[in-house]
């Protein structure tokens, strides 16, 4: 089975702060990561891999040039490849122009049976990436996958979170798939995984190995347009309560009935 | 030093598996002495065993640098742990490694980078520490056989290993030229290992005496030559020091975390006593001295891995680093006030781990001849 996992390389926003003039992030020594929930969806895919020698799995990422030393931390736990899809024309790009210009990569590498992404980028929290994609190439797809079974050839079994219990669902690859966190706990990186991580090849690909045009990727073609950004107010504060466990037990019971919560 | 983009994800990587994997299980293994054995898997499956051996021996090739990274990120959640790790790829590892026999290899190097076997290197005896070639463990040939006899002490590991590098004279009129190296298996009628001993720190490290009483082995378990055995320890502890010393800076700083966190929150007369300008004076002079030995331990190790001789540079790591972490994890106990002396806080087994390490591998004062034999040479 040929498995491609699309990955990003985000800020981690557990240490990022705002500019409090301009709204947008401040960047800078803000370490950059491999997106959690792209790493689960990595990591069920190295499942698979686990559980059928012979499959293949192919990270694939657009980004900056810097974007290489996260797909050399995806190669370190197990990925067969990785593929940088890197262009000046990309940059900018809304998740419509982002699809695009994914899908069109994808195609460059020939499909795959599994395509597997995770559920949301913690920078951006759009959480539409996925299905697009699967639009773009013409795929079923299932998001917040929670649980995965391999049955027979070419059929899965996948559990599908939601806000109340779960779906269970059987599909029929080729098929896209997106990945919640409570999928799996992403595997530490062994030490020689690493070494050899650092002495494969990342492939890169630009726009001229794609079969789109400027015109279909980047800020060009992307309708989405930022009207203000900012930082929302926290207007309530939670209140702290220290004493006796048996008197705050009544107060919060007071305090939930008094908003309507129970 | 500034690390490459690859050690840096190796840091990443090992800091990532000790906050999961090591850091919930530290104060257990410290008071119940107990070291899991599906960590030591882990341990394993990381490849944490063979940071410095050959791939083709089962390690990985990384080098000094990488792991020097490894036992200061361990180190700064469980220093128990990173004495499993030293003697594979150290004074066990390196000498099978380098002077093994392809057979003794292939029974006890590989099994040993796999996590299946653990060995220990048992140099010391009740009378002979700093003074190790005066060692009493004689080795008298009978045909293809030695017989064993004698008692090492302070073995690390011996409670629980599979196998026990032993030094033995063979020829006492040749002095440290006399002396050789043993492959000795548990089970093997006459070896037996001591009651565990009670330690101050490193709990989590199982420590005994080794006793060998007319204890046989073929001729096929000397590791190296006859004769050769002391030279082969020697030429390890340039390794083992180098090692030792980032276990160290790995202890300092998770001193210096603890005294930090605790100065922000600790009020007294009104305020956090990281405030007060005697507090901040020894704050700094525990961060400059952290420093100075991190600088001296990656250079020392980059040294190592570029094929430079060693000797002085890893004597004065050593040296240096674990008279250091002793110096900052008392500094850092004495900003808790009354709560450091207290288990419940983590500077109290910070400041016991730290004790041992200007004694084992060498203390301090050896250390010292060893800098000075190299400056008067
Ligand atoms: C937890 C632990 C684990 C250990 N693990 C191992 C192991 O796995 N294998 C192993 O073989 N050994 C091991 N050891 C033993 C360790 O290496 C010795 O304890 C160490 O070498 C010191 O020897 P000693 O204890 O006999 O002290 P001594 O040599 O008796 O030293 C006593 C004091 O005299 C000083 N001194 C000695 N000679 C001189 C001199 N010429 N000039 C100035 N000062 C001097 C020393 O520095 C020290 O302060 C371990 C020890 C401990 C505590």
């Amino acid at each position: 089975m040929k498995m491609i996992v699309c990955v990003k390389q985000v800020p981690d926003t557990a240490e990022v702060r705002i500019d409090p003039v301009t709204h947008t992030m401040i960047r800078d020594g803000v370490p950059s990561i491999l997106n959690p929930e792209d790493a689960n969806a990595l990591e069920e895919s190295l499942r698979i891999k686990d559980r059928h020698p012979g499959a293949k799995v192919i990270a694939l990422t657009m980004g900056p040039p810097q974007a290489q030393a996260m797909l050399r931390e995806c190669l370190a736990m197990g990925a067969d490849e990785a593929v940088l899809l890197t262009d000046r024309a990309v940059a900018g790009a809304d998740t419509w122009a982002t699809a695009n210009t994914i899908a069109s990569a994808i195609r460059a590498l020939g499909g795959a049976e599994l395509i597997f992404v995770g559920r949301q980028a913690i920078d951006g929290d759009t959480a539409q990436v996925g299905p697009q994609l699967a639009e773009r190439l013409g795929l079923p797809q299932v998001t917040y996958v929670q649980k995965l079974t391999t049955l027979e050839d070419g059929l899965l079994q996948v559990e599908r979170r939601m806000e109340q219990g779960y779906e269970v669902l059987r599909v029929r690859t080729p098929v896209l798939l997106s990945a919640v966190k409570e999928l799996n706990a992403p595997r530490c990186l062994s030490i020689l995984g690493i070494c050899e991580a650092y002495e494969k090849e990342i492939k890169i690909l630009s726009i001229q190995d794609l079969d789109i045009t400027p015109a279909d990727t980047g800020l060009n073609a992307s309708p989405t347009k930022v009207y203000r950004t900012f930082t929302p107010k926290t207007e309530r504060a939670g209140v702290l309560w220290e004493e006796d466990a048996g008197r705050m037990a009544g107060k919060l019971l007071t305090a939930l009935r008094e908003k309507h919560v129970i | 030093m500034i690390h490459t983009d690859m050690q840096k994800l190796i840091r990443k990587s090992v800091r990532d598996f000790a906050q999961k994997e090591v850091a919930p299980l530290a104060a257990q293994i410290d008071e119940t002495g107990e070291f899991p054995d599906e960590l030591y898997q882990k341990l394993a499956k990381n490849n944490y065993f063979g940071i410095t051996i050959p791939k083709e021996y089962g390690g990985t090739g990384a080098g000094y640098v990488v792991m020097c990274i490894v036992m200061e990120e361990l180190a700064r959640v469980c220093v128990s742990t990173t004495l499993h790790i030293t003697s594979p790829n150290t004074l066990l590892g390196l000498p099978l490694a380098n002077y093994g026999t392809p057979e003794q290899k292939k029974r006890y190097l590989l099994p040993e980078m796999r996590g299946e076997k653990e060995g220990t290197f048992a140099l010391t005896e009740p009378g002979a520490g700093s003074d190790a070639a005066s060692m009493k463990t004689t080795a008298v040939r009978d045909g293809d056989y030695y017989i064993l006899n004698g008692r090492k002490t302070f073995i690390t590991a011996a409670p629980v290993a599979d196998f026990v590098v032993v030094f033995a004279v063979t020829d006492r009129s040749k002095g440290t030229r006399g002396i050789t190296a043993f492959l000795v298996e548990r089970g093997t009628p006459g070896f037996s290992t001591g009651k565990k001993e009670r330690k101050m720190g490193v709990c989590g490290s199982p420590t005994s005496d080794v006793i060998l009483d007319r204890v046989r082995v073929h001729k096929s378990q000397i590791l190296g030559k006859e004769g050769e055995g002391f030279l082969m320890a020697m030429k390890t502890l340039d390794s083992g020091r180098i090692v030792v010393a980032a276990q160290c800076l790995g202890i300092a700083q998770s001193a210096m975390d603890e005294a930090v966190k605790y100065v922000k929150e600790r009020q007294q007369f009104g305020r956090a006593i990281g405030n007060f300008q005697g507090i901040q004076f020894m704050l700094s002079d525990m961060e400059t001295k952290i420093n100075c030995a991190r600088a001296l331990i990656y250079d020392t190790a980059q040294k190592k891995d570029l094929g430079m001789n060693i000797t002085k540079e890893a004597a004065m790591a050593k040296y240096f680093a674990s008279e250091m972490c002793n110096d900052v994890a008392a500094k850092a106990l004495q900003l808790h006030g009354g709560y450091g002396y207290m288990k419940d806080y983590p500077i109290e087994r910070i400041f016991r781990n730290a004790r041992v390490t200007t004694i084992y591998e060498g203390t301090s004062q050896i250390q010292q001849i060893v800098i000075a034999k190299q400056l008067l040479k």
